[in-house]
């Protein structure tokens, strides 16, 4: 077993903790990195029983067909629908080794693709009362509370990146998913265009 | 001059608690919030504003809003500047300062005013036919045209300012917040239809906010403010002021500008951007945009003080300004009536001049209650004056309104308002594609059928009377909420108005001149740009008949105000002149944006800092803290080199490529594109892109690829590694990984979709590590316990999996340097405690760290090569001399093309060694290289360097070159031509070090 402690989320040299403020309620906007999330890209065909039946079993969630929806969000293990055959599997930090291999053997001989992306992407939470209009400043998706909520998830284009965004509940505001080498630009954009509206840096949940 | 010896006692919409200063060509003026920098002028007395652009003729405010050709201003200093902000829609604000443009020394005094005097000579035209000879007279030509052109200045120093921009989605927007748009955003907006309301003024009303009207029997601004307020109750309303709605592109797309703060001043915006781009889809629209008021044309109407009936009657109404004391108002139609009543109230005596021989009754009637002449049938030929207009000359017009009936007659005046009619604002319809039609009635193009999801109301559908607006603006905002799937819950009817009834207008384009025969050489169409209708007979005289050749020819409406008084003024006279009617001849294309926006805005956020993402690997803060010198490759930041204090860049390569060939040196390899590949099918999968072969390949070996596009040409390179049986790593260019990404999915999805196979990039969970060099494996030998190094266990093209430095890590046993290499592939969290480790127990072999040049520099010696570099889309593997990676028992993308005639040609550009014959010489790459010199250019090119460095290992230069026939050549001495030497280099193999390969394999 490594050292964790030896981990480097991709935003550690902006000192996010350090500028976590306590009194956040003047800003409009919340922000901050949750990092080390364990991810795994789940590649697999639907309409398999074997595949939705292995989904259920080992991440202990129903897999989300619908597209653009995630499972059960806040548990400790769900999924994000990223496209038909195309999900991505949020697990406890630190079992994403033994839950790919638990997949692996109950999939054996089938068809289908397991892979640990946990050091692809960052996240950057963002909540509080203007958070939805920074995320219109950089991205074309309607995300109006009639076209888009809780419990939803969309990949698109996030200024001039790609995120993976999930809103997580009103309160909880949105998480964002970004590749790790695009993460610092993304971080500076959104904190230079949630500065009309205050922002607070907050320390990751 | 006393302060503001115009300004009515009381009314108007302007705050008289806040007066404001400001400064105007360095004169200290006062004003009020709530006027614009016009009407402050105005209310100032000051009418001359500017200088025309070409003949330099004093002007004034002509309009009070977007349409202004002439009062631009040069808006505030330094950096914050603008110039040619139109001084009927600038804001005033504390401290503002304006200047005039297009003048020097002053307004008042300008030495270009010659080019008025001299106008004979400067027609239309003047510029094409005078400066084409002599040809190579054009420099100094453009001098002295620069030195004259232009209006105002750019500001020289980086914008203070911050731009925003912002996306939204609505099912209703309605653009323009006057009557019209005002009661479609409230028809739509109680459906529970999102709705969006943008308008460009400070305040919503447009043109009531210069109007005398009741709507329910009380005060128009009433309705408007409990109209607004009903909208703003409602959850998914937005309403902007301050907003322009640029342009109207494909499937409901517009781009709206909002200045944010701009009226605000400089230093007074706070945290708040100067203005933001809204980017609109809409899945309804609904125009109302109003209509501009037409100038009538005749001699000297371009005087200051010669300005629109409606701009007066909104200066009077709205900022209670009085443009004048005595007005002669020139009109072809019913609405200067009013603009006369109101200003004859507001204490300027009035007389109309009307072109029609018998004006309503009622509205002389009315006229004469408030001792107004009326002069019917009569025409202005000429306006007196110069920096104001002193009076006119009236006479009474022939029945074809091509003459007079008598001598003319002065009437002395300091105000000439005219109305020529109204054009609805029909631009963004317009650029929604829809074809305009004309009402002769009316004198105007209005929108005919719909292409796209929009719908006009009110002045900009040709709907003048405010009744008709009010239910046209309804209508349309209930079945825009419709077609959008929102129904009318409540039946609330339209406001109350009075209808008036209208009377035709008659249309005369031109007053003639005061004699037959006369000129129109001050007759002015487009004031901004100095056209006159003489301009568009001579145009017309000389060939350019279509209306578009007029335009470019006369440059009439090619101003920032894009002609919005002066096209359907010009095109009727063009019309007239070719005795063609006006739907014939036809308008001109409208095109975005509406008004000027600046760059600022268009750019958004994306400058300095964020203008491009700057992609960093896991190890980039330690790159940054060790003085590496960085390279764009992509997006990514790469280590370049790593000087050291005082050192050059040929001396920090000369280092780093010895420490890695005779010691050990550490790249940072995590931006290879990685690509995690899965499933049964795999392995043919792969035989299908490369063009080698894959089905052997055993678990735990890695072996280099090559792939080509349908031509045959190599496309990208890389290693990819079995990790399982049904699961491989492929690694391809740092540059191209997403292009590579992408072309599997292609493949996979629209062609082979019977193979079963997913890919999932990895390149960012992996951080990449790779040392080289003699000391490798002794160094990794100390990091790791679970691998067995030795080169039999773990031989060259493998790869092995274990801890290194306590990190579970995937070590490839692959070289790109040609020397003894280990690639160390750890999570990428763990990259920087991966990199240091390394860095902390080699410190005791010396291990260097080094960049992509030292990179270039290693494998150049050993002749690999770099896809985009030595390739350029016409490489096939066989020019490459990699004849032996294409496998001939089996298909694979590109092979066809790799047994046409022209791929298989002998002198083809084949990939060869250079060595300058002088050793220090290095060659730039690029350099073409030609077989047979002569004196000067042109020479026979059989060639080009693709890559060239000073090797330190070989204490000489060394070259890869692409040269026709290149491999039978070898031994021959070529030579590339520079600007001012020639170097000769000798043509051999395309590898200069360990050509055996003995290093790596070791």
């Amino acid at each position: 077993m490594a050292e964790r402690y030896l981990r480097q989320t991709p935003l550690a040299h902006l000192e996010i903790e350090a500028r976590a403020r306590v009194a956040v309620e003047a800003a409009g906007v919340r922000m901050g990195e949750a990092g080390f999330r364990a991810q795994i890209a789940l590649r697999g065909d639907a309409s398999s029983e074997t595949f939705v039946d292995a989904v259920k079993e080992v991440f202990g969630v129903d897999l989300p067909l619908k597209p653009n929806t995630a499972s059960t969000p806040g548990g400790a293990r769900y999924l994000l629908w990223l496209g038909p055959d195309e999900w991505l599997a949020i697990v406890p930090d630190g079992t994403e080794e033994e839950t790919i291999a638990a997949f692996e053997t109950r999939m054996e001989g089938e068809h289908f693709g397991v892979t640990d992306v946990s050091g692809s992407r960052t996240v950057i939470t963002l909540c509080g009362d203007r958070a939805r209009d920074v995320l219109m400043k950089g991205t074309s998706l309607d995300l109006h509370p009639k076209a888009f909520g809780p419990g939803q998830c969309a990949q698109a284009s996030m200024a001039r990146c790609h995120m993976l965004l999930h809103q997580i509940s009103d309160e909880l505001g949105y998480e964002i998913y970004v590749h790790r080498s695009f993460a610092d630009y993304l971080w500076r954009w959104l904190e230079d265009a949630a500065r009309e509206y205050g922002v607070a840096v907050v320390s990751s949940p | 001059m006393s302060d503001q010896q115009f300004r009515l006692a009381d009314g108007g919409r302007i705050d008289r608690e806040r007066p404001l200063r400001f400064t105007f060509n360095g004169r200290e003026l006062s004003g009020y919030e709530g006027d614009t920098v016009a009407s402050a002028l105005l209310a100032n007395g000051l009418h001359l504003v500017s200088r025309s652009f070409k003949y330099h003729r004093p002007r004034g405010v002509l309009s009070d809003g977007s349409e202004e050709p002439n009062a631009l201003v040069q808006l505030g200093v330094g950096a914050y500047t603008q110039p040619n902000i139109r001084a009927t829609q600038a804001e005033l604000y504390q401290g503002l300062i304006a200047e005039s443009q297009n003048c020097w020394p002053s307004v008042d005094l300008d030495v270009g005013a010659v080019n008025d005097f001299l106008s004979p000579i400067f027609p239309a035209g003047f510029y094409y036919k005078t400066f084409m000879w002599p040809k190579s007279f054009w420099i100094r030509y453009e001098y002295f045209i620069r030195k004259m052109a232009g209006l105002g200045k750019a500001p020289a120093s980086a914008d203070p300012d911050y731009y925003d921009k912002m996306h939204v989605h609505c099912d209703v927007l309605v653009l323009g917040a006057g009557p019209a748009g005002l009661a479609a955003a409230l028809a739509a907006g109680r459906t529970g239809a999102r709705v969006m309301l943008a308008d460009e003024q400070m305040e919503p009303g447009g043109y009531l906010l210069g109007r005398k009207v009741a709507i329910n029997d009380r005060p128009a601004m009433e309705w408007v403010d409990n109209s607004i307020e009903e909208l703003k109750s409602m959850a998914d309303v937005r309403v902007l002021t301050r907003t322009t709605a640029l342009a109207y592109f494909d499937h409901n797309y517009l781009t709206l500008l909002e200045r944010v703060t701009d009226h605000l001043g400089p230093d007074a915006n706070g945290d708040r951007p100067r203005q933001r781009l809204w980017k609109v889809r809409a899945k309804q629209v609904v125009l109302a945009t109003g209509s501009h008021e037409r100038p009538l044309v005749f001699r000297n109407n371009d005087r200051p003080g010669v300005m629109l009936a409606s701009a007066a009657q909104a200066y009077l109404n709205r900022f209670a300004v009085r443009p004048g004391r005595e007005a002669v108002v020139f009109t072809n139609n019913d609405s200067a009536y009013q603009a006369a009543s109101d200003l004859v109230k507001g204490g300027v005596q009035c007389t109309i001049v009307d072109v029609r021989p018998e004006p309503p009754d009622e509205l002389r009637a009315a006229a004469r209650k408030q001792n107004i002449d009326v002069l019917s049938g009569h025409g202005v030929i000429s306006a007196a004056g110069t920096k104001r207009v002193t009076g006119v000359d009236v006479s009474s017009l022939n029945a074809t309104a091509s003459g007079y009936h008598d001598a003319p007659r002065h009437l002395k005046c300091d105000l000439v308002l005219m109305s020529g009619g109204w054009n609805p604002a029909v631009h963004l319809y317009s650029q929604s594609r829809g074809k305009l039609e004309f009402d002769a009635s009316r004198a105007c193009f209005v929108p005919g059928e719909s292409v796209q999801a929009e719908r006009s109301a009110g002045a900009c559908n040709g709907t003048f009377d405010l009744a008709f607006c009010l239910s046209e603006g309804r209508e349309a905002g209930k079945a825009a909420a419709a077609s959008a799937g929102f129904r009318s819950k409540s039946s609330s009817s339209s406001p109350k108005v009075e209808s008036s009834p209208e009377t035709p207008i008659r249309a005369v384009w031109r007053m003639p001149p005061k004699d037959p025969g006369g000129r129109y050489n001050k007759h002015f169409v487009d004031f901004q740009h100095d056209v006159t209708a003489a301009d568009v007979d001579l145009a017309y005289r000389e060939g350019y008949r279509s209306v578009e050749h007029l335009k470019r020819y006369t440059t009439m409406g090619m101003g920032t105000d894009q002609g919005k008084t002066s096209n359907v003024n010009a095109l009727a006279i063009l019309a007239e002149i070719s005795n063609a009617d006006i739907p014939t001849v036809g308008t001109t294309t409208f095109r975005p944006p509406y008004t000027p926006a600046t760059f600022g805005a268009l750019a958004g956020r994306d400058v300095g800092e964020l203008a491009d993402p700057v992609r960093m690997t896991p190890m980039h803060q330690w790159h940054l803290a060790h003085g590496a010198k960085f390279e764009d490759v992509g997006q990514w930041k790469r280590p370049w080199y790593y000087p050291k204090a005082g050192e050059s860049m040929e001396e920090a390569l000369s280092r780093e490529c010895k420490a890695t060939r005779n010691a050990i040196g550490i790249l940072d390899a995590s931006t290879l594109g990685k690509i995690d590949i899965q499933g049964p099918d795999v392995a043919e999968f792969l035989n299908r892109i490369y063009t080698n072969g894959w089905s052997k390949l055993a678990v735990g070996r890695c072996r280099y690829g090559l792939m080509c596009t349908e031509d045959g040409m190599v496309f990208d390179d890389g290693v990819t590694s079995r990790l399982a049986e049904n699961h491989f790593l492929m690694t391809t260019t740092s540059g191209n990984a997403a292009r590579v990404l992408a072309w599997l999915e292609e493949w996979l999805q629209t062609e082979w979709p019977e193979l079963r196979v997913y890919c999932n990039s990895v390149t960012e969970h992996w951080a990449t590590a790779g040392i080289a060099g003699p000391l490798a494996r002794k160094l990794l030998s100390e990091l790791t316990s679970d691998i067995d190094l030795d080169s039999k266990a773990f031989p060259f093209m493998s790869w092995r999996e274990g801890t290194v430095a306590g990190i579970p890590a995937r070590v490839m046993r692959i070289s790109f340097t040609g020397e003894l290499s280990f690639e160390i592939n750890v999570q990428s969290s763990y990259g920087l405690a991966l990199w240091t480790s390394l860095m902390s127990a080699g410190a005791k072999y010396g291990i260097t760290p080094f960049g992509t040049e030292t990179m270039h520099i290693l494998r150049a010696e050993k002749g690999f090569i770099i896809a985009g570099q030595e390739t350029d889309g016409t490489v096939t593997p066989v020019d490459l001399g990699l004849e032996g990676m294409v496998s001939k028992h089996k298909d694979f993308l590109g092979k066809r093309s790799l047994s046409r005639p022209d791929t298989l040609r002998e002198d083809r550009k084949q990939l060869v060694g250079l060595l300058t014959e002088d050793p220090r010489q290095v060659l730039p790459e690029g350099g073409q290289i030609v077989a047979e010199l002569k004196s000067k250019p042109p020479m026979k090119m059989i060639g080009h360097v693709t890559s060239s460095y000073f090797s330190a290992n070989l204490d000489r230069s060394i070259a890869l070159a692409l040269v026709k026939g290149g491999r039978s050549r070898h031994g021959e001495t070529v030579h590339v031509p520079l600007e001012n030497k020639v170097v000769s280099a000798r043509i051999g193999p395309p590898h200069f070090y360990d050509v055996e390969g003995e290093r790596m394999h070791g």
